[in-house]
C-alpha cells in the first residue's frame, strides 16, 4: 500500500524505467510509483527501493548538492538526481528513464564504478606540490596571493569542483578514447597550474598534454554545459591547452 | 606515442594552420590579380622560372599543407576508427610527406623547366 503524505492527494502513477543489472549487462525494467507535486528524481529511486525493489543499487549521501555521489543519466542526460526535479525532466504524463552514468564501468544497477575517474585525477597530476616545501613540510612563510589577480581568478573560477563525474560521462572524448583524461582532471590541473605556491607546473602540463590530454578536446563544452556547479571545464582546457602552446613555442617545455 | 609527441603535433597544426591562412590569401589574391585579362601557360611560366621567392612560397605551402592535413587525417582516423599506433603515425607520417612531395615537384616544374 503506498502511503501518501498528509494535504496530499493520491496522483496519477509516475512511469519508471530503470535500468537493472551489472557489468555483464542489463536491461530497463519499468516500475509505477505515485506522482507527487514536489519529487526529485533521487526521491523516486529511493520510493523504488524501499517499496519495490531492496536489491535496487545506487548510491546518494547528503541529497542537498553537496557531496556529488547521486549522479545518474535521466532521460539521456547526466544529472545530479537529488538536485533534479521530476517535473523539470518530464512532462505531466511522460516516462523516466534512469540510467547509471556513460562512460563508467557498471558495478551494479544505478551505482558505476567511480575509480577510473579518479585515477586520470592522480594522471594529471590534480595533488597539490608545494614550492616551498618539496618535502610536505608546511613552507615557513605564508605566500602572498592577491585574490584579484589573473592567475588567482583563474584558479578560484574552477575550484569547487566536487568530482560528481557529469561532465565525464558527458564528454564525447572520454566515450571515444577511454584514456582520456576527461574534463574534471583537467579543470583540476587547471587550478593547480594556476596556483603560484605550487611547484610542479611543468610535470603537469606534461601529464596533461598529448592525445590522451588537453589536445584532444574538440571543445563541444558538453561538461560546461552540464556542470551541476556551473563551472566552465571546457575554458579550463583551452586554457592548458594555451599555455602549452606558449610553453612550447618559446621552448618552456622539454 | 608520447604526451609531448602529442603535445608537438598539436603545436605544429597550429603553427601550420596560422601560416597556411596567410598563405592561401597570398595563393588567390595573386591568381586573381595576375589572370585579369587574361594568362597563357606561357606567360605563367616566364614569370616562375626562376622565381626562387615564389618556389620558396609554394614549397613552404605544399609542406605546411602536408603536414596539416596530415595530423588532422590522424586525429579522425583514432577518434572515428580507432587506428592508433606507431605503425598508423609512421602511415600518417608517410602520407603527409608525400601529399608535400606533389606540391614541391609541381612548384618545381614551374620554377626549373
Amino acid at each position: 500500500m503506498e502511503t501518501v503524505p498528509k494535504g496530499e492527494k493520491a496522483q496519477d502513477a509516475l512511469k519508471v524505467r530503470v535500468w537493472r543489472g551489472d557489468a555483464a549487462g542489463g536491461e530497463f525494467r519499468e516500475y509505477a510509483i505515485p506522482a507527487r507535486e514536489n519529487q526529485t528524481v533521487l526521491d523516486v529511486v529511493t520510493q523504488i527501493q524501499r517499496e519495490q525493489e531492496p536489491d535496487l543499487a545506487y548510491r546518494f549521501a547528503c541529497r542537498v548538492g553537496m557531496c556529488g555521489s547521486c549522479a545518474m543519466e535521466v532521460n539521456g542526460r547526466a544529472r545530479w538526481t537529488c538536485r533534479t526535479h521530476v517535473k523539470r525532466v518530464a512532462a505531466p504524463g511522460e516516462a523516466l528513464e534512469i540510467r547509471p552514468l556513460a562512460n563508467l564501468p557498471v558495478i551494479r544497477d544505478l551505482a558505476t564504478d567511480m575509480a577510473p575517474f579518479f585515477d586520470k585525477w592522480a594522471r594529471a597530476k590534480g595533488t597539490f606540490q608545494p614550492k616551498d616545501a618539496p618535502d610536505g613540510a608546511v613552507p615557513a612563510e605564508f605566500a602572498t596571493v592577491p585574490p584579484e589577480s589573473k592567475a588567482r581568478r583563474e584558479a578560484d573560477a574552477g575550484i569547487e569542483c566536487i568530482g560528481c563525474g557529469v561532465c565525464y560521462a558527458s564528454c564525447d572524448i572520454v566515450a571515444w578514447n577511454p584514456d582520456y583524461l576527461g574534463p574534471a582532471a583537467m579543470n583540476r590541473a587547471w587550478t593547480l597550474v594556476n596556483d603560484v605556491r605550487d611547484g610542479a607546473r611543468a610535470e603537469r602540463l606534461e601529464a596533461v598534454s598529448g592525445d590522451a590530454g588537453c589536445h584532444s578536446c574538440h571543445s563541444t563544452q558538453s561538461c560546461t554545459e552540464r556542470c551541476p556547479k556551473n563551472l566552465d571545464p571546457s575554458s579550463a582546457i583551452a586554457g592548458l591547452k594555451r599555455t602549452l602552446f606558449w610553453d612550447s613555442l618559446w621552448g618552456r617545455l622539454r | 606515442m608520447s604526451a609531448q609527441a602529442g603535445r608537438h603535433l598539436w603545436v605544429a597544426q597550429r603553427v601550420t594552420a596560422m601560416f597556411l591562412g596567410v598563405a592561401v590569401l597570398v595563393h588567390l589574391v595573386t591568381i586573381m590579380v595576375a589572370v585579369r585579362g587574361g594568362l597563357t601557360a606561357a606567360e605563367i611560366l616566364a614569370r616562375t622560372q626562376g622565381a626562387t621567392l615564389w618556389f620558396a612560397f609554394y614549397v613552404a605551402f605544399a609542406l605546411a599543407a602536408g603536414l596539416h592535413g596530415a595530423i588532422g587525417l590522424r586525429n579522425i582516423a583514432m577518434e572515428w576508427l580507432g587506428w592508433r599506433g606507431r605503425g598508423f603515425d609512421l602511415a600518417w607520417l608517410g602520407i603527409g610527406l608525400l601529399t608535400a612531395a606533389f606540391g614541391v615537384r609541381a612548384a618545381w616544374g614551374l620554377y626549373a623547366n
